[in-house]
Parts: C-alpha cells; structure tokens; sequence
C-alpha cells in the first residue's frame, strides 16, 4: 500500500465532560477524496481542526506526510503544504478576490519581509492567484472585493485560496454549506474536476455530493468513526443505516 | 487613473499648502512654531497609525517612542553631542529598540490587554523620565541650542526647520504608504481582516506585527528627535499617557483607512486647539464635544470626508 499523505492516530478531543473526538484514527492516501459524514453535532468540524492545527488534541497524532505535526500550529502546517476551507466563509472582504490568492501564493513565494516593492505589482503572484482563481471560476471576477461577492462566489474564492497553496492535502469543510442548488452543482463539478490531482478530506453534509465525490467514507458518530469503506460498502452498512442515514437517503 | 489621481489629490494640496505657508501668511513666529508642531505630530500620528491603521493593533504607548527620541537629545546633548547626524539615528533605534521590546511582549496578548499593557509600558517610561535627576526630572530639561548639522546651525532657521519637518512628514507618510502596499504590509492587513485566514495560508502574525510596532517605533523616534528640537525644551510630559491618547484620537479623527488620515487628524486638531484656544480658556468644554460628533458622524474619518467630495 502506499504511505498515505495524512494519517490520524487515536485522535481524542474533550470540551467540559463531552468527548467530541472519542479515539479517531484514519487515513487519506494520495489522490484521495476521504469524506467524512455524520450528523450534526457528530464532531466533524473539531475534527477539521485538529487535522489543520486550530486545536491542539488531548491524544493522539497527526502525521502528515511522513511528518508528526501534532505539535504545529496551524501557519506551520499550512506551510508544509495543509490547506483548510472554512465551514464559514474567512475570505478577506477588503481585499480583492486576486489579492486573497495573490496572498496564498506569496507565502509559499520566498521572504515576506519585503518592503520596497508594492506587493500588487508582483506579476509572478498575480499570475498563479489568476490560475488559482480561472480553475474555479472566478477569473472574471479577479478585480471585485471579496465582500462584494455572492455567497456562492465566496465559497469558490476559499477553494481558489487553498488551490493557490499548491497543497498537498486540502481540508474541506462543508464546502457546499449554504449554497443554492445551481451553486452546488457548479461547485460539485468543480470538486470533480480536483478529483485524482489532489488528496482531500472532505467534510460534507450533501449526501449525494458526498456519494458522488468521494473514493473512500469515514461515518462519524459522536466522536467515533463507525464504519470507513467505499460509498457501496457504506451505503449497505446497517449499523450506518441505523445510526445516520436516513431511509430515503440510503435508497 | 482617475482614481489614483483623486486619491492623491488631497495630499498633494494639503503638503503644498503646508509648503507655501511660511509665504501665505503665516510667516509669523508664532504661526510656524504652530505648524512645525503640527508637523511633528503629523510624524508621531503617522507611526501611531501604521500600529492602529496597518497592523490592527490599538496601543495607548506611543508618546513613550516620541519621548524617547526627545530624551535621546537630551542624553546626547549632555554628553556634548549636539550633532544631528549621530542625535538622530540614536533618537530612532532607541525608540525603534524600546519597541521591539516592549512589543515582544505586548503583542503576547491581543485587544483590550495590548493596549493595558502598552499603557503600562508607557508609564514605566513616563516615572523613569521623571526620575532622572540628571535631566531635570520633573522640570525637564532645557537645551541650550538646536542640533547642528554636519556642524552648521541651519535648524536654527525658522524657514529651513520648517522644510526639515515638512520634507520628514512628507517622507514619513511616503513611507507607511510604501510599507502597507508591500508584500510585509499584505501579511499585515490580511491579519487585521483575519488573523485566522492569514495562519491558514501560512502567516503568523506575530513576526511581522512586531516588526511593523518596531518601525513605527522608529518614526515616533524621529518625531521626538524634532519636537525636542522645536521646543529646545525635554520634559517628563512628553511621555505622558495623555499624549498617547491624543496621538490615538489624531488618527481616528482622520481615518484609519489611509496614513494620510494621521496627517490630516494631526493638523486638524493642533490648529483647532489653537483656534479654539484664542476663543475662549474653557476651549476644552467645546473640543471634547466636537470631537465626539466627529467620530460619530465622520465614518471612515476626515480622510473619508475628502474621498466624498473630492
Ligand atoms: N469550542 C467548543 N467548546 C465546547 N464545545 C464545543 C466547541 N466546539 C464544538 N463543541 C461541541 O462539540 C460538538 C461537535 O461540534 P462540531 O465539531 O462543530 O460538530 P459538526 O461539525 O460535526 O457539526 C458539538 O456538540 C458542539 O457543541
Ligand atoms: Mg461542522
């Protein structure tokens, strides 16, 4: 088998006397869309967090490429090649959609201690943010605030910032939440198209996105992974059948 | 094009009016000690607003770093230096030194705590200024004469100090403005949107918010290095914390959005403390007042007035 480009070792997660990550171990191989579903509440969006380094875990260990980076914090982890959308949109509004990639790109781009040269005229930046934002869309949109952006908009520009980081490992969480279904479906297509080229842990609560996107699932109830296999294998588990999905979903 | 016009339409008017001053009618001694302090606030606000405006941090210390350049004079003149080519690097790297320091230290808290802890800094400065015997302690210390230059008297000139503090603040906004535009003032602003965001592309803030505190630190340096000079006259006041909250409220008088908002916040309220000063002795009831209203109905500052309608 391969190495996998992240491994979760035993994660355990406490806030006051809830175990909102209860011993979670799982894997994300190369080229690999892992999702991750549970119902609300379930500990998805902790999760994410401990895999990005916006919390620290009480146990276990992240291991990133080879590399435990359980003790880094998140800038770190970022810069070894990690990159997380947010569950709620954290675009800069006062910068340009180009601008919030441009930034993207010049952190992995050499020094930021720069202080001559106006960041804006950089024409290396501003060419791979342009790539970054065109993959999903936005090129036309390239010149607009950020806070002046649809919803949707928003949602592709926070793609278009973790694409801008040439990642290794993208950490998605619910990318489609509050999206329209038109929106959904451009931005389903636009996930497809990552699909192979990039490693992704996905947090989803759109079940036929889910089912649609992902190689392997991980079903998260209550802290705990109940069941890890392929969308068949899942769609046919009866204790995930009993635990989360819904009849109508599973038919 | 247009845009970029516009936008530098007001500085431009307002550092030519500033330049024709002395020929305009305010020629007077009275009139250029009052714009040379304008000036040199002008500077002091500028380095408060690249801590405030740039880096999102709100600091109640700045007058330590322009009380520091100006006790950097005194030192020096006691010493026997009078020589503006060495006063002044001093004045800056102490100033700029007190800051990385202190900063280090500060910005291990965020929000309300950076500002108490600033404040505290500021009064460990104000107590030790006022404890040192040797440079008047409380009473201050008077110099006897203007740095020279290269040896020569010119800051003695009225007209020529007044070009010094006019081509230093024009230099200092030149500056916080380059600083912000690049690629150090991108990781800062995206920080003061979102600390968060910035860590996820790969930024710690902290790194370049001290180093942003310490520049700024530098430039309040270079302030107090003028106003000792002005005034040839250092007091423990200088360093007071009433000072810092004037500085702070020059820059949200004339908008955080722009450093030429610390310009226009700087001359707007020396010349108004004047005027209102002449009007009447209890100018203090109307200033306050008035400036509230501004900070209420001026959205953006009076940087954001002249965008409007300029
Ligand atoms: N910072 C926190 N402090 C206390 N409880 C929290 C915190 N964050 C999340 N929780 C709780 O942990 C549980 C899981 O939350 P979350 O990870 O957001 O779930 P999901 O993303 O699967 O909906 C919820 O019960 C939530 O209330
Ligand atoms: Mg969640």
């Amino acid at each position: 088998m391969v190495e996998p480009i992240l491994r979760l070792d035993g994660l355990r997660k406490r806030f006051g006397g809830l175990a909102v990550t209860d011993g979670v171990s799982l894997e994300v191989a190369p080229g690999e869309i892992h999702a991750v579903i549970g119902p609300n509440g379930a500990g998805k969006t902790t999760l994410i967090h401990q895999v990005s380094g916006t919390l620290r875990p009480d146990a276990g260990r992240v291991v990133f490429a080879g590399q435990d980076v359980t003790a880094l914090p998140l800038a770190r982890r970022a810069r070894l090649g990690l990159a997380r959308s947010f569950q709620i949109t954290a675009v800069l509004p006062g910068f340009t959609a180009l601008e919030n990639a441009a930034l993207a790109v010049q952190a992995r781009s050499g020094s930021s201690f720069r202080f001559l040269r106006a960041a804006a005229t950089e024409a290396a930046l501003n060419r791979e943010a342009r790539a970054a934002l065109d993959q999903v869309g936005l090129g036309p949109r390239a010149g607009m605030p950020a806070g002046a952006l649809s919803h949707g908009e928003r949602r592709q520009l926070e793609l278009a910032i973790a694409l801008a980081m040439r990642p290794r490992l993208l950490l998605l969480d619910e990318p489609l939440a509050g999206a329209g279904p038109e929106e959904t479906e451009r931005l389903v297509g636009l996930l497809r198209g990552l699909r192979g080229r990039y490693a992704i842990l996905l947090v989803e609560h759109d079940m036929g996105a889910v089912f649609a996107l992902a190689d392997r699932i991980s079903v998260l109830v209550y802290g705990r992974v109940i069941a890890t296999g392929a969308p068949a294998a899942i769609r046919a588990d009866p204790a995930v059948r009993a635990a989360y999905l819904g009849e109508e979903e599973a038919a | 094009m247009t845009g970029a016009l516009r936008a530098a339409a007001l500085p431009l008017l307002v550092f030519g009016l500033l330049a024709a001053a002395p020929f305009l009618g305010l020629g007077a001694g009275w009139a250029m000690t009052l714009l040379a302090r304008a000036m040199i606030l002008g500077i002091a606000a500028l380095s408060l607003w690249l801590v405030v405006g740039g880096a999102g941090l709100v600091s109640l210390g700045q007058a330590a770093m322009l009380g520091i350049g100006a006790y950097a004079v005194v030192v020096l003149d006691a010493a026997g230096v009078t020589e503006a080519l060495v006063v002044t690097p001093v004045a800056i790297g102490a100033a700029a030194l007190f800051a990385l320091a202190t900063g280090a230290v500060a910005m291990r808290t965020g929000g309300v705590s950076f500002i108490m802890i600033t404040l505290a800094f500021g009064q460990m400065a104000f107590f030790t200024a006022s404890s040192l015997a040797i440079y008047g302690g409380d009473d201050g210390y008077t110099l006897y004469g203007r740095s020279t230059v290269a040896g020569a008297r010119w800051m003695q000139d009225r007209l020529a100090f007044h070009y010094l503090c006019l081509g230093l603040l024009l230099g200092s906004f030149l500056l916080c403005r380059m600083l912000l535009a690049s690629r150090f003032g991108r990781v800062l602003r995206a920080a003061r949107e979102n600390a968060l965001r910035a860590q996820a592309v790969g930024f710690e803030p902290y790194p370049y918010r001290l180093v942003a505190y310490a520049i700024a630190g530098g430039i309040a340096g270079l302030a107090g290095f003028l106003l000792a000079n002005a005034t040839e006259f250092v007091a423990p006041s200088f360093l007071a914390w009433q000072r810092s909250g004037d500085l702070l409220f020059m820059v949200i008088l004339g908008g955080l959005g722009s450093p030429f908002g610390a310009v226009l916040g700087a001359l707007a309220i020396v010349l108004l403390e004047e005027w209102l000063g002449h009007l009447t002795q209890h100018w203090r009831l109307i200033f306050g007042p008035l400036l509230v209203l501004a900070v209420l109905f001026l959205r953006g500052g009076l940087v954001g007035l002249g965008r409007r309608h300029g």
